[in-house]
């Protein structure tokens, strides 16, 4: 980022700033020129979408908590009159409501990109690593903007999450007690639960700004997982993907659009419109579709791990499940050290892709069961998932390190690039 | 890939309308034709208005409507002066006056809707301890909104053979679990239309239905309005932005 | 891509409709995060008031809140009308008759908003303890602006005499502001 060999601009006051903090040479450089593989497909869009969704969180965000109102007796309502007297706070609060699905979305997509194609391994293991931390930030920050509006759903999710901590052995009780600021979910909740909503995206924003920067000193990935070698291999970012990233953030933004004007509450579930009671659960609390998978998981340990021919409990189921969820995510930030196999992209992985591939089914599965009663069929589902969900990290992926064979790969992503353009003449 | 894409994509299609209706069990809910339905619906200002009559002469006897205020009936093409005489049939306190007392004056246009009940306890010792829920997002605060309304209003049916009813309840063929403690609240001929629709149970629950779903989404005309419009604007802007795409990468792909 | 492509000028223009396209759509986006600031329709509501003037005796003045603001609603005396009208209206800083600035044959009433002119303060002069300043009408203790009784600056800081806001009576007893 220093002004390094700077060249200098026509505009005078361009180049008066640019010479005291070379800001537009940053630009140039980071975003003009900057070398990008010829060969992205359209998952590559994914990441300047995400971007962009993070933006729209913060901007309508703000709008919001100009009108929001953080006290237990107040929320709700100060909810329903930005939908109704608030200057186009409808349109405010449905494109923050389907903004965090549609978020969740591009993320989803861009990890499942990041994953298929190899961008996790060396040189990137910590532009990875800085990405799940990102993705952790982000639950939180959405679990939290959740209980914000104080229904029914917003209520009885945030009483079973911060429970979770009662899982802890010891001092799991004094956490909770310290997360409430009170013996129940309550007004001193709701009001740190605000302040953490309006913080945390800003520190997401922060940590981007570092992704982003792991991201320029590496380098892009791309499908065929194979480094570039020289120009031939590059575009300069504008106006290649400029344009195309446009293109494709217009695309994902019909559909966000079709959501928030044309069935704004579908992602959403009805008890929230029914304001917070403490005295009444709501017969079948489901917390936001994003976070299905995990829910699912969390409920899957139905049965406490001892000691075998014993009677000696060593994890009890509430503490196993609560230990399997957050090690379905923390066993994301170890992936990169996992998967040892020397090539990246799962075209050239012939027994990594369809275990990848199957990971991505177990995962809409285990959503599908989380939003399922604990009952009958769905729970040994959510078990089978889940013994998939860490086969897959920790029995599949040492062996495919050992014993998947490594195929022969292009060259160059020119002399493919070439390759496939003569096929399709 | 591509094909595994579709394949996710529909079958997560497929679940997400499935994870919403796990929550009805197995009630079937009447289907509706609302005028609102669809990208293009809209409210019927005469249905609004029969089922604003419904609620002002049936439900509001127990049911609040605390998020409307006597204002927003200009959206059922009330005007000004209708307003105003509808808000002063009712009072309410305010206070204190120059004397340091509560005075009861009638409502205004900005005074939200008359509560029946002064408080929870007094509406549940009303009603043998069961808490008529507030009316103004009850569409959209149950799954199959307008639909579900409908149905538990015209669901008052003959209980099954050797269904227990418990004193104070009723059997309703909507609602979950059956028993609710709201007796049948319309019959035939309860309410007076004025303009020469049919006064019976189906009209008087399409009526009152249709009103409670703008009553819980009072701004989706202009959203749909609104979203049609954004909606061409993307379609347009995204072909002319493949379009300068494809120029750029002509150069590349030679 | 040279300069005598033929392709060029629709080029050119296929990218000043994407920019035009593009601001179009910032412009529509920045409107409604503006447009969300203005007063929302509950608070719009509220921006008429009644009041009855009724249990005002003459010589006697009440304050009424409008829109957030004090309303001063003042029953003149004779007296007052008559020094008020007497004014010439060259010495005025800010040359209102009294007339202009009472509905006709409502003369006694005068409704003001009770914000002085100067920089915001609430001016004294509606409690009979109160100063009333030198004129006979209200008396600023902020920066001594001192105002007559027909609220009009006379002395002090203040550049313009005391607002009058829309108003009307609905009947002799009662008036609508805003």
């Amino acid at each position: 980022m220093g002004s390094g060999n700077r060249q200098k601009l026509d505009n005078p006051v361009m180049e008066w700033v640019d010479s005291r903090l070379p800001v537009f040479t940053m630009m140039q450089k980071e975003y003009g020129v900057f070398p990008t593989p010829k060969n992205f497909n359209y998952f590559w869009n994914f990441g300047a979408i995400a971007m962009v969704m993070l933006i729209t969180m913060i901007v309508t965000g703000i709008a919001l908590a100009m009108h929001y109102t953080a006290h237990a007796d107040y929320a709700f309502d100060s909810v329903e009159r930005i939908m109704r007297d608030v200057n186009g706070g409808w349109l405010l609060r449905y494109l923050h409501a389907n903004g965090a699905s549609f978020f969740f979305i591009a993320v989803y997509i861009h990890i499942f990109r990041g994953m298929y194609y190899g961008s996790y391994k060396q040189p990137r293991e910590l532009l990875w690593m800085l990405g799940v931390l990102i993705f952790l930030l982000m639950m939180a920050t959405a679990f939290m903007g959740y209980v914000l509006p104080w229904g029914q759903m917003s209520f009885w999710g945030a009483t079973v999450i911060t429970n979770l901590f009662s899982a802890i052995p010891m001092v799991g009780d004094s956490i909770v007690t310290l997360l409430w600021g009170g013996f129940s979910v309550d007004n001193p909740t709701l009001n740190r639960f605000y302040a953490l909503h309006y913080l945390l995206p800003f520190v997401i924003v922060g940590v981007v700004f570092l992704h982003v920067w792991a991201l320029h000193v590496t380098g892009s990935n791309n499908p065929l997982g194979i480094e570039p070698k020289g120009p031939q291999d590059t575009l300069p970012f504008h106006p290649y993907y400029t344009m195309k990233d446009t293109f494709g953030l217009l695309a994902f933004l019909i559909v966000y659009a079709a959501f928030t004007f044309f069935m704004p509450n579908a992602l959403g579930h009805p008890d929230n419109y029914i304001p917070a009671d403490p005295l009444v659960t709501p017969a079948h609390i489901v917390p936001e579709w994003y976070f299905l998978p995990f829910y699912a998981i969390l409920r899957a340990v139905t049965f406490d791990i001892g000691i075998p021919f014993t009677d000696i409990v060593l994890i009890p189921a509430k503490l196993g499940g609560v230990l399997a969820m957050f090690g379905s995510i923390a066993i994301l930030f170890v992936f990169p050290f996992l998967d040892k196999h020397p090539v990246r992209s799962s075209r050239f992985r012939p027994w990594y892709r369809p275990a990848l591939l199957l990971f991505v089914v177990t995962v809409l599965v285990l959503g599908v069961c989380g939003g399922k009663p604990a009952e009958g069929f769905w729970v040994p589902l959510s078990q089978l998932g889940t013994v998939y969900y860490f086969a897959f990290f920790l029995v599949l992926i040492p062996f495919f390190n050992k014993k998947e064979p490594v195929l022969e790969l292009p060259p160059s992503i020119n002399d493919a690039v070439l390759k496939k353009n003569e096929k399709a003449a | 890939m591509k094909n595994f894409f579709l394949t996710a994509i529909a079958a997560f299609c497929l679940a997400v309308p499935s994870v919403q209706a796990a929550d009805t069990g197995h009630i079937e809910l009447p289907d509706i034709e609302w005028s609102f339905d669809g990208p293009f619906g809209t409210y019927d200002r005469a249905a609004l208005q029969r089922g604003f009559q419904v609620y002002k002469q049936v439900c509001s006897a127990c049911h609040s409507m605390d998020h409307l205020a006597y204002r927003n009936l200009s959206a059922l093409g009330y005007n000004d002066d209708e307003i105003k005489a509808i808000a002063a049939d009712y009072s309410r306190m305010d206070g204190p006056d120059d004397e340091g007392e509560m005075f009861e004056r009638p409502m205004r246009p900005s005074d939200n809707f008359k509560n029946p009940y002064a408080n929870e306890k007094q509406a549940r010792y009303a009603n043998n301890g069961a808490l008529p829920p507030d009316m103004s997002l009850i569409t959209k605060a149950r799954v199959g909104g307008a639909n579900y309304l409908y149905g538990l209003l015209t669901g008052y049916v003959e209980p099954p053979e050797g269904f227990e009813i418990s004193e104070g309840q009723h059997y309703n063929a909507v609602m979950a679990g059956h028993k609710i403690a709201m007796a049948a609240p319309l019959s035939d001929d309860v309410v007076a239309y004025e303009d020469g629709s049919p006064t019976t149970v189906d009209q008087y629950a399409r009526d009152v239905s249709h009103f409670l779903m703008w009553a819980a989404e009072p701004k989706m005309e202009d959203r749909k309005r609104m979203g049609v419009m954004v909606i061409l604007f993307l379609l347009a802007f995204a072909g002319i932005m493949y379009k300068v795409k494809k120029k750029i990468w002509a150069d590349v792909k030679k | 891509m040279s300069d005598d492509d033929p392709n060029k000028p629709r080029r050119d223009f296929l990218y000043l409709t994407a920019a035009a396209f593009g601001a179009v759509g910032a412009g529509s986006v920045a409107w409604p995060l503006i447009n969300q600031m203005n007063p929302a329709a509950d608070t719009l509501a509220l921006s008429t008031t009644e009041v009855n003037l009724a249990p005002i005796q003459e010589g006697q003045a009440i304050t009424v809140m409008w829109r957030g603001k004090p309303v001063f609603i003042r029953h003149r005396t004779v007296k007052e009308i008559e020094e008020a009208k007497a004014v010439d209206l060259g010495e005025l800083r800010d040359p209102e008759t009294d007339g202009a600035r009472t509905k006709e044959g409502q003369e006694k009433w005068l409704v003001m908003v009770g914000i002085c002119t100067h920089l915001g303060c609430v001016p004294l002069g509606q409690k009979d303890a109160d100063v009333k300043g030198e004129y006979d009408g209200w008396f600023c203790p902020c920066h001594g602006s001192h105002y007559d009784s027909s609220g009009r600056i006379r002395k002090g800081p203040a550049p313009t005499n005391l607002a009058v806001p829309e108003y009307e009576f609905l009947n002799d007893t009662t008036i609508k502001i805003g």
